[in-house]
């Protein structure tokens, strides 16, 4: 298996690496995937309540190279985002960023997963409905 | 990449794409190592030399009896014969020369199961067989033979209450692999061939990965057929052999490949010489250093092991440490993926159980069958030492593992919820 470059870069330097405290209210955690499956994703964000910009964003991943990098790289696309704009980022731009074959798309779909995962726990906690929220933006 | 499991021909590791690391091999040791030897291994200097005449000036057809050039290359195939022979304790009209083992136990099984069609259509085998006696099994399934398969218990061998049960009186053949590929067990041959013999069963074993590894001897161990491979022993790719036995009992075989009636009317085709005489001189080689060269790769493969299991927690050794080949070692890091561990030891080439590569997700069998999870079973890596191994080289494979295996855990959020005293059987993942 060639891993592109990015990847690889993703693998060896991961970015936004930790957890963030899964209680606050501001910090929405997303948790897909399953250890039989070799794939689990735990995606953290912590939203500005007054913008609903995304913050700071963190990561842990067991899973293949190609999952660790695409949820690193999910991290760095969240943080700067509203939610909603976070909302749209789709796991085709992550697989067309790492360039990733066939057989690893399901590690995009599982970092997509991860991410709108994160932001419904957040909207859950500060009851936020989709109107509000697109209404931020 | 080929699909999962790392059946022999496996998961080949990418050592070719550099990963950037930055790793420096250290003095003696030269970088990528070669650490997969159930797979295939290099063929011997020694076995090289003793091919190469082969190919240009006595390249004669072994069938060839009306000159020189073929009596000479007849006469390099009985020598390797005998070679063959030695090393398994079987006198060389026994051995029959094939491509490999897979055709060696496509032969067994099927010529086996055909000649003997009208005393029986009951065949015993087990789980973990490689894929070449498995799909060959279901294979005669579907021809009306009925298979079973026996079980394996935890520590990957079978047992033997189970096979008694098993026969019943369409029993014509018992097929139990001498060693695994994947975990390296040894199965109890000797008891399964005493087993067979009294009750009249024919017993083919895949010897595959045993054989120039470990005392294999057809005779004490009342097996019937055995299927050899050249290059799991030092030995060219291409060719392999079958061992028929011919007296108490005299095994018949219908052959499988029609032609010149080449092998005693069991092979047709044109014998691969070189290859042959290749084959002949790494059995030989095998039968010489098996001994030494064992006890050698079973203190390295002991020192890997204990520097693993010294500076990690939450691993454990796949299938049994007591009946294991001296070269295998086979690793679950649990919590850690098995491919993005192959991906930080990149210069390194071992297998692993994960099957991340795989459109079906789905990991070893051999693993699962030990009772092993499936998230254990991606974790798994299969290190394989060979005769070309140096300490140095099982220091420096410990040290990155190591290094590689703390770094993913420290990505892993199942390892900070196990230490964090969560229970991860107790969560609701969602399988995907």
């Amino acid at each position: 298996m060639a891993y592109s470059d990015k990847v690889i870069d993703h693998y060896n330097n991961p970015r936004n690496v930790g957890q963030l405290d899964k209680s606050s209210e501001s910090v929405g955690t997303g948790l897909v995937g399953a250890p039989e499956c070799g794939d689990v994703m735990r995606l953290q964000i912590r939203v500005n309540p007054e913008t609903q910009v995304i913050e700071e964003a963190k990561f842990k991943t067991f899973g293949c190279g190609s999952a660790i990098a695409s949820s690193s790289l999910a991290t760095e696309w969240v943080k700067g985002k509203t939610v909603s704009e976070a909302m749209e980022i789709k796991n085709t731009d992550i697989v067309k960023e790492l360039s990733l074959p066939p057989v690893k798309i399901h590690c995009s779909v599982l970092a997509e997963d991860a991410i709108r995962a994160a932001i419904g726990d957040w909207k859950k906690k500060n009851a936020v409905g989709e109107a509000a929220a697109v209404a931020a933006n | 990449m080929s699909k999962n499991t790392f059946d022999d021909d496996v998961t080949a590791v990418p050592v070719a794409t550099a990963n950037g690391n930055g790793s420096t091999a250290p003095k003696g040791v030269k970088l990528p190592i070669y650490m997969d030897n159930h797979a295939t291994s290099p063929v011997d200097p020694r076995v090289l030399e003793a091919m190469m005449p082969y190919f240009t000036g006595i390249f004669g057809n072994a069938a060839s009896r009306n000159h020189s050039f073929g009596w000479e290359a007849e006469g390099a195939v009985e020598r390797a014969r005998e070679q063959v022979a030695k090393l398994i304790g079987a006198t060389a009209k026994e051995i029959i020369f094939t491509s490999g083992a897979t055709e060696s136990n496509n032969l067994a099984l099927k010529g086996i199961a055909e000649m003997y069609r009208e005393r029986g259509n009951h065949i015993i085998t087990q789980v973990t067989e490689h894929k070449a006696v498995l799909d060959t099994c279901k294979r005669l399934e579907k021809s009306g033979y009925r298979v079973t398969y026996l079980p394996v218990k935890a520590d990957g061998l079978i047992d033997l209450e189970d096979l008694k049960r098993a026969f019943d009186e369409k029993t014509i053949l018992v097929s139990i692999m001498f060693a695994n590929n994947e975990i390296g067990v040894v199965q109890p041959v000797a008891e399964i061939g005493k087993l067979c013999r009294e009750r009249g069963v024919l017993f083919h074993s895949d010897g595959v990965q045993a054989a120039g590894k470990i005392s294999v001897d057809v005779n004490s161990m009342n097996i019937d057929v055995l299927s050899l491979s050249g290059h799991k022993i030092y030995g060219p790719k291409g060719v392999g052999a079958l061992y028929v036995r011919r007296r108490n009992p005299r095994v018949q075989i219908s052959e499988q490949i029609n032609g010149g009636g080449h092998e005693r009317g069991m092979r047709s085709g044109t014998l691969n010489v070189p290859g042959i005489v290749g084959l002949g001189k790494a059995c030989e080689i095998a039968g010489q250093e098996m001994a030494t060269e064992g006890e050698r790769l079973g203190k390295l493969r002991d020192k890997l092991k204990a520097k693993l299991e010294g500076s990690l927690d939450y691993i454990h050794v796949n299938g049994s440490m007591e009946h294991r080949l001296p070269n295998n070692l086979n690793i679950s890091f649990v919590y850690v993926e098995g491919e993005s561990l192959l991906m930080g030891i990149n210069d390194v080439a071992v297998s692993s159980g994960s099957a991340c590569t795989s459109a079906t997700l789905e990991p070893s069998y051999v693993l699962k069958a030990l009772g092993l999870g499936d998230d254990v079973a991606h974790s798994s890596i299969r290190f394989g030492l060979g005769r070309f191994n140096t300490e140095a080289e099982v220091d420096y494979v410990a040290d990155k593992v190591i290094d590689i295996v703390k770094k993913l855990r420290e990505l892993s959020p199942l390892y900070e919820m196990v230490k964090e005293g969560i229970d991860i059987s107790k969560i609701e993942w969602q399988a995907h």
